[in-house]
């Protein structure tokens, strides 16, 4: 008899295991007003999302579905219409997604800012010379270089750096992971290899990695995030209200304060700067 | 290798300490896999049951189609679904994608391949000329294809396991159409690449010890229910 009590005990926890989960479900769904919002790895990584997005549901009703994914596929799925507001930073890409007219209003929300990484050694030399200079150094002494390659921002930003230098990466020191920035770090630092990454996934990764920051602070190396409404142009099942909602939200004074005070609360530095309203140009300086 | 350890120790304080994300989204990956599995067998079974006892054209390549499925890369089928149900797409009508719903139907579709082949093979290991026998002595069709499927229920269940195997396991399509959402549609598996791309290396390892708990004990519930069954006889 014993087997059967077993499984007797086991069934029931098991049942009472997914009885509790359907509960759970029921209270997740039963909210009506539900938007999309496409963002980019870092803000979800860094514990950026976590932190603002319990604060806009409070504020407006509005429960949001974030999809962290690189800043192409953001755009590609505000293109679609698949997604209803986004958050990205890839100014170039956006700049000419805007052009093409389904997008909405697009605001400044925030920066911080890229920095190259690599090992304490660095064999490359990219200390305190200019960033487009660092990866110069990087191409010629073939040093190793990891990539995301995944068309995200942090991506977009390393081809334009390649481009500036008219370096087009190849070869068995340049590797793309295809991954999000934590997996590329990590990669990076296994190989002890160059790698360039946003300021707040690697401050919130550093613990776990053998990488150093070996060349900061120059301006093309801003970091640059905007809001993007999307609108019926994109598609049917975009919500508009709920777009303009969350981009009012996030510009508005309580999100910029969030964003502002992010990190610096549990004693680490701060990872974002407000920017809502600021003269884009002036950033950095 | 210290990471493993706290890993261990992290799974303990996370299950001991009633963690209550954790238990949701254990309940909620119990919930979504073993709904699939259902849903699986109730389209797998019968499907394999007429691949290995019918006898019509086409069966030999259905077969091979079904082996073939087995096979299938969890990403393609969650993007498959993904593109079926996105606002746009021809079932985006029903609003189903990041829901616990859409994951369903996504582990359905990776589980019904297996289950539908391991059915067909375990019918086909049956005696050939049990069904005849059976007729043989009397029994109506249909009573004869219950006696045929009682005769093969362990295979069958291990069917049903593999099938549910297959789906808790599974990430792509879980992160695809499910979008990985806190408290929504968050599972162990997303939970654990989440935890991982956060440089959270023990919580991964500990939601992944979890998930080897959860798929433990539901294969011990069905084996022992299975035990039960036959001492009863």
């Amino acid at each position: 008899m014993r087997p059967v009590r077993l499984a007797t005990a086991c069934v029931a926890l098991l049942l009472s295991l997914a009885a509790c989960g359907g509960t759970d479900q029921a209270a997740g769904s039963s909210a009506e007003k539900s938007l999309i919002l496409a963002t980019t790895t870092s803000t979800q990584d860094s514990g950026l999302l976590d932190e603002l997005l319990p604060a806009f549901t409070a504020d407006t009703g509005w429960q949001v579905k974030p999809l962290a994914v690189g800043s192409g596929q953001a755009i590609e799925l505000g293109r679609r219409g698949e997604a209803d507001v986004l958050l990205v930073h890839s100014p170039a890409a956006e700049e000419e997604f805007v052009a093409e007219g389904t997008a909405g209003p697009r605001r400044l929300v925030m920066h911080n800012d890229f920095v190259l990484v690599g090992p304490s050694a660095d064999p490359a030399g990219i200390r305190g010379v200019p960033a487009t200079e660092a990866m110069r150094k990087i191409a010629t002494t073939q040093a190793g270089f990891v990539s995301r390659g995944d068309e995200s921002g942090t991506h977009a930003r390393e081809e334009q750096l390649w481009d500036q230098n008219r370096i087009v990466p190849s070869g068995q020191w340049y590797r793309a992971t295809g991954q999000g920035m934590g997996a590329t770090l990590r990669v990076a630092s296994e190989t002890s290899a160059y790698t360039l990454t946003d300021r707040a996934t690697y401050l919130s990764q550093k613990g776990n990695l053998d990488l150093e920051v070996l060349n900061e602070g120059d301006q093309a190396l801003l970091n640059i995030y905007h809001v993007i409404e999307m609108t019926k142009r994109a598609g049917d099942g975009v919500q508009p209200d709920g777009a303009k909602a969350f981009a009012d939200w996030i510009t508005g004074p309580r999100a910029q304060d969030l964003i502002g005070e992010f990190g610096a609360s549990a004693g680490g530095a701060r990872l974002f700067v407000p920017d809502a309203g600021k003269d884009e140009s002036a950033l950095g300086n | 290798m210290d990471v493993l350890g706290d890993g261990l120790l992290e799974a303990l304080r996370l299950l001991v300490t009633g963690d209550e994300d954790t238990w949701a989204i254990t309940a909620l990956t119990l919930q979504v896999s073993l709904s699939a599995t259902v849903v699986a067998f109730l389209l797998g079974a019968p499907v394999g049951t007429a691949l290995a006892l019918g006898r019509f054209r086409g069966r030999r390549v259905l077969l091979a189609i079904a082996n073939t499925g087995m096979g299938l890369p969890p990403v393609v089928v969650g993007l498959f679904v993904t593109v079926l149900l996105w606002r746009a797409g021809p079932l985006g009508a029903f609003g189903l994608l990041y829901t616990p719903t859409a994951m369903v139907i996504a582990q359905a579709a990776i589980a019904v391949p297996v289950v539908t082949a391991l059915t067909a093979t375990a019918l086909q290991q049956v005696d050939p000329d049990f069904l005849l026998q059976m007729r043989g002595l009397g029994a109506t069709r249909l009573r004869a294809l219950g006696a045929l499927l009682a005769e093969a229920r362990l295979p069958l269940l291990a069917a049903a396991m593999a099938g549910f195997g297959a789906v808790v396991s599974e990430v792509g399509a879980a992160q695809m159409v499910g979008g990985n959402l806190a408290g929504e549609t968050r599972v162990l598996t997303t939970a654990a690449v989440l935890a991982t791309s956060r440089g959270q290396f023990a919580l991964a390892i500990a939601f992944g010890l979890v998930l080897l708990g959860l798929a433990f004990v539901v294969n011990l519930a069905v084996t022992l229910a299975q035990h039960r069954r036959q001492v009863a006889r």
